[in-house]
């Protein structure tokens, strides 16, 4: 029986260094308040013998020392801890990183790879990789849990939510659903599988994914671009700016809206011009685009957001794993 | 009863119809008791569920629904209709008037309505149980409450925002009471810590519980009228439910805690024989928590979303948060020197209290700190150290002061040997139940879970063997105290040489509580006069 978990994430020591020093600061005062109450009791225990002439009342240099003593033993740990928290939460650290996305849904994870393997409930990822996580829900809040790891964060409906991390050690870990959601939710959970590079290039070649005319499944991209073709390129396609905005070069840049609003083009806003288009009206463009609600999915949402973001970011595709030699370059737009 | 008696408060009028209309503080007091005793054996006994659940990794004694219901059922009666009154409603409303030498509450009628409410919520919350139950927690997360639960949650919630009015009446009632009805020469710096202890939670009680009144308002009309507040499918905010709830509900863990504090400082001073190291201290420290305690809610969102700058702040605020807390704990230590003391029972719930404060407060950095906290958000860790706090320590506290004052309440005295024994009984159980769970978030166990997987079996196992001893100890106390009340000895005046208005009246009190005018002659806590008069002279009013 264990009573640490392993540690295997980037994050995993240092969280582990910052419990210790806690623990150590908890042993530290609850041994030194009982140990004082023990000696004490026995000491001045009615009937003893001990001196009890004049009884301080208060000191009031004592009772500052010993509140501000224990407040500044805290504040490295909260310096530290902090410092450490705002590491986990910004994915700054994400270039050549692996972009994965997941869907989370009553009692099921459901995560893609950029490279368009699909898996339910399991998560492999090779090891000493940077892994970027875009997350949301379908329904209710859950919360992507990987204790090996150290990481935690909740995904939410309608809001994406990033995680990043490395993993460091080959092999198999549990991923738990945090957040309470409803009936089954001790069921909404998996494993993640920890791979050597190697074994994990073998892993996304396995035949089972499927095969496109390349000899392997359709990364995020291309399924986005093929959605995209279909559902979009009518208003958004070559040729047709007059109609609405050419979403070429359009992630990451400021856009102004009809109403005066400035919006940065990123994750949530492409999401939400595809689910509530009057949201948000381009300025010069009339309110004519369709909600996709309940045609397009959340996980198709991630593919046409990974093909708009690939028209700005030809190398979007150069971080997958894709052999070079299949990468498609991009025409259309 | 002997026939030479005079009347007290119990014997002076009999018969139910008495009881339900009486405007006496300690009457209502004891019919608070009772209601908290019908909630405290329902939420006990999902517990009990619960923990027979997870002796297996399988969830083969409930159904994951059932369990569901079995945990919300447990958080939300335990919460509302057991910890946040227990001390003040009770045992405050029995000892306030007469510690600080008052007839009764400064309104009297409030004080009754207050517990119609409490009652009727209380019915609410047992008639959302009978019909569906409740499954979303007691946090009532959104979107899952207001748009995907299938229970009964408009009727918990009813029930939850009818209680809260009788938490702020009460709360109201305290502070009027506190400042107008204090006995000629009793300045502020003479009341009983008890009474401090209780003058910063109704503050919090006034202040905080509109809030969650209002949130839980919206969540019921969200349920209803799906109008948008919380749910983002319709194009609110789920973020925006957990800053309003937990802008009440931290500050409602201080409600919980703040008022055992109380009953702690009371239990050392009496069984030290000595005033109470740095009062000052102790009693500006309930302030101090009280309104920093209004500051640090969003230490719960930590995972949720929040900007990492408020997140530092929440986190930075929690730290201080806990000096505070650290001072009551030291000064009581500190006040055991020189002291002259005697362990008889209410003293060991005292000392037990301290110890599971320490563990439970120390814990609670672990969760203030941010990387850490990300590991342990919404794990056992988090279970074990909210249990360590609202549990063991404020029941510990709670059953100190009922200890304590239950010579003046019932006028009689209780088995003392078997009250030690369950004093040790209950602080070891539970340790036992939830030490392990401390181990358990370390290696990743999420709360809420129905079946786990098996390399978490022995620790659950410890847990729930120690949840019975737990279960034992508050058993063996219901009894003999229930027993005493019959058949105990008639109990002296003031059994523990206590100082404080309460013990020089009759056990029980009078009606009117004193048959003479109680005038403070003295400071709090004058043991040993002759030592401490000269020392401390505040005649600040
Ligand atoms: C019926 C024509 C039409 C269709 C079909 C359509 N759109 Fe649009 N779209 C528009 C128009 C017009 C605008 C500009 C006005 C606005 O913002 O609503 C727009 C705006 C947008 C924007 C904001 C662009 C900017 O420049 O800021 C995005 C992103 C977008 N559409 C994505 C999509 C996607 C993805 C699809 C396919 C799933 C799609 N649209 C389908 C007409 C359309
Ligand atoms: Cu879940
Ligand atoms: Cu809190």
């Amino acid at each position: 029986m264990r009573f640490v978990p392993e540690q295997a994430s980037n994050f995993a020591p240092e969280v582990d260094y910052i419990f210790y020093v806690l623990l150590a600061l908890t042993i530290f005062f609850t041994f030194g308040v009982v140990f004082a109450i023990i000696y004490l009791s026995v000491k001045y225990r009615a009937g003893s013998k001990a001196n009890r002439t004049r009884p301080p009342h208060h000191n009031t240099a004592l009772e500052l020392a010993w509140s501000v003593i224990p407040f500044l033993m805290g504040v490295p740990v909260f310096l530290w801890s902090a410092k450490l928290y705002v590491e986990m939460y910004s994915p700054k650290n994400t270039a050549g990183a692996l972009n994965i996305s997941v869907v989370g849904k009553q009692r099921m994870w459901h995560i893609q790879h950029p490279t368009g393997q699909r898996e339910n409930n399991e998560l492999h990822i090779p090891v000493n990789r940077d892994i970027k996580l875009m997350m949301i829900s379908q329904d209710v809040i859950h919360s992507f849990f990987i204790p090996d790891f150290r990481i935690k964060k909740d995904v939410l409906p309608e809001y994406f939510s990033t995680q990043w991390f490395r993993a460091t050690k080959v092999g198999k870990y549990h991923l738990f659903c945090a957040e309470y959601c409803g009936t089954n939710h001790s069921e909404m959970i998996g494993t993640v599988y920890v791979m050597t590079p190697e074994d994990y290039q073998k892993w996304l070649s396995d035949t089972k994914w499927g095969m496109n005319k390349f000899g392997r499944p359709d990364t995020m991209v291309e399924q986005g671009e093929k959605l995209f073709v279909t559902r979009c390129a009518g208003c958004h396609g070559a040729g047709k700016a007059a109609t609405a905005p050419s979403l070429a070069g359009l992630f990451g840049k400021e856009r102004e809206m009809a109403d005066g609003r400035r919006i940065t083009a990123d994750e949530d806003y492409i999401r939400r011009s595809i689910y509530e288009p009057d949201a948000m009206v381009v300025k010069g463009y009339q309110n004519i685009m369709p909600s996709f609600k309940g045609q397009i999915d959340e996980q198709q949402v991630f593919e046409i957001i990974a093909y708009i973001n690939s028209l700005s970011n030809p190398q979007i595709q150069a971080g997958t794993t894709l052999p070079t030699a299949s990468r498609k370059q991009e025409t259309k737009q | 009863m002997s026939i030479a008696q005079k009347p007290n408060y119990l014997d002076s009028e009999l018969g139910i119809k008495s009881w339900l209309t009486t405007l006496d503080h300690k009457r209502i007091g004891i019919m608070y008791l009772l209601v908290i005793c019908v909630f405290f054996i329902v939420g006990g006994s999902m517990a009990a569920l619960i923990r027979a659940e997870l002796l297996t990794p399988k969830g083969d004694l409930l159904t994951s629904d059932a369990y569901n219901k079995a945990f919300t059922i447990h958080g939300v009666t335990l919460v509302f209709w057991v910890l946040i009154p227990a001390v003040p409603a009770v045992l405050g409303n029995f000892c306030l008037p007469l510690m600080i030498g008052a007839r009764d509450v400064a309104f009297p009628r409030l004080n009754l309505l207050s517990w119609y409410v409490f009652t009727i919520g209380g019915v609410f919350g047992i008639m959302a149980v009978i019909f569906g139950g409740i499954d979303t927690g007691w946090t009532f997360y959104t979107p899952y409450s207001t748009s995907f639960s299938h229970t009964s949650v408009v009727l918990a919630v009813t029930a939850v925002f009818i209680t809260g009015f009788s938490s702020i009446m009460t709360g109201l009632n305290f502070i009027v009471t506190i400042h107008k009805m204090r006995a000629p020469g009793m300045t502020w710096f003479r009341l009983p810590l008890f009474v401090w202890a209780n003058y910063a939670t109704s503050l919090i009680m006034v202040l905080a519980t509109p809030v969650i009144a209002i949130t839980v308002f919206l969540v019921g009309l969200e349920k209803v009228a799906h109008i948008g507040i919380f749910d983002p499918a319709l194009g609110g905010d789920p973020i925006l439910f957990q800053h309003m709830f937990w802008f009440y509900s931290h500050p409602a863990v201080y409600i919980m805690i703040l008022p055992p504090m109380g009953v702690i400082s009371e239990i050392v001073a009496c069984f030290c024989r000595k005033r109470i190291f740095g009062y000052e201290f102790v009693a500006y420290s309930s302030l101090a928590i009280a309104i920093i305690g209004f500051i640090v809610w969003a230490h719960h969102l930590f995972t949720s979303g929040l900007s990492t700058y408020s997140a530092m702040v929440f986190s930075f605020l929690t730290f201080l948060v806990a000096i505070p807390s650290a001072v009551k704990v030291f000064n009581w230590t500190a006040t055991f020197y020189k002291g002259e003391i005697h362990f008889e029972s209410p003293m060991y719930f005292a000392i037990g209290f301290i110890g599971l404060f320490l563990i439970g407060g120390l814990t609670g950095l672990f969760l203030a700190s941010l990387g850490t906290d990300i590991h342990f958000q919404d794990t056992y860790f988090v279970v074990a150290h909210f249990h360590y706090v609202m549990v063991g320590s404020a029941i510990m506290g709670f059953l100190g002061g009922l200890h304590f004052w239950w010579p003046k309440i019932t006028g009689k005295l209780y088995a003392e040997g078997l009250a030690r024994w369950a004093a040790v009984i209950i602080f070891l159980g539970f340790n036992f139940t939830f030490f392990p769970q401390f181990i358990l978030g370390y290696l990743g166990m999420p709360r809420r879970y129905h079946s786990y997987s098996d390399e978490f079996q022995v620790l659950h196992v410890c847990s729930s063997l120690g949840a019975t001893v737990l279960g034992f100890g508050y058993i063996l106390t219901f009894c003999y105290l229930l027993y005493s009340v019959k058949f105990g000895a008639k109990a002296p005046k003031n059994p523990w040489g206590a100082k404080g208005f309460e013990w020089v009246t009759d056990s029980p009190p009078p009606t009117d509580n004193f048959d003479f005018k109680p005038v403070m002659r003295e400071e709090a806590y004058a043991y040993k006069p002759d030592y401490e008069a000269p020392e401390v002279v505040h005649e600040r009013a």
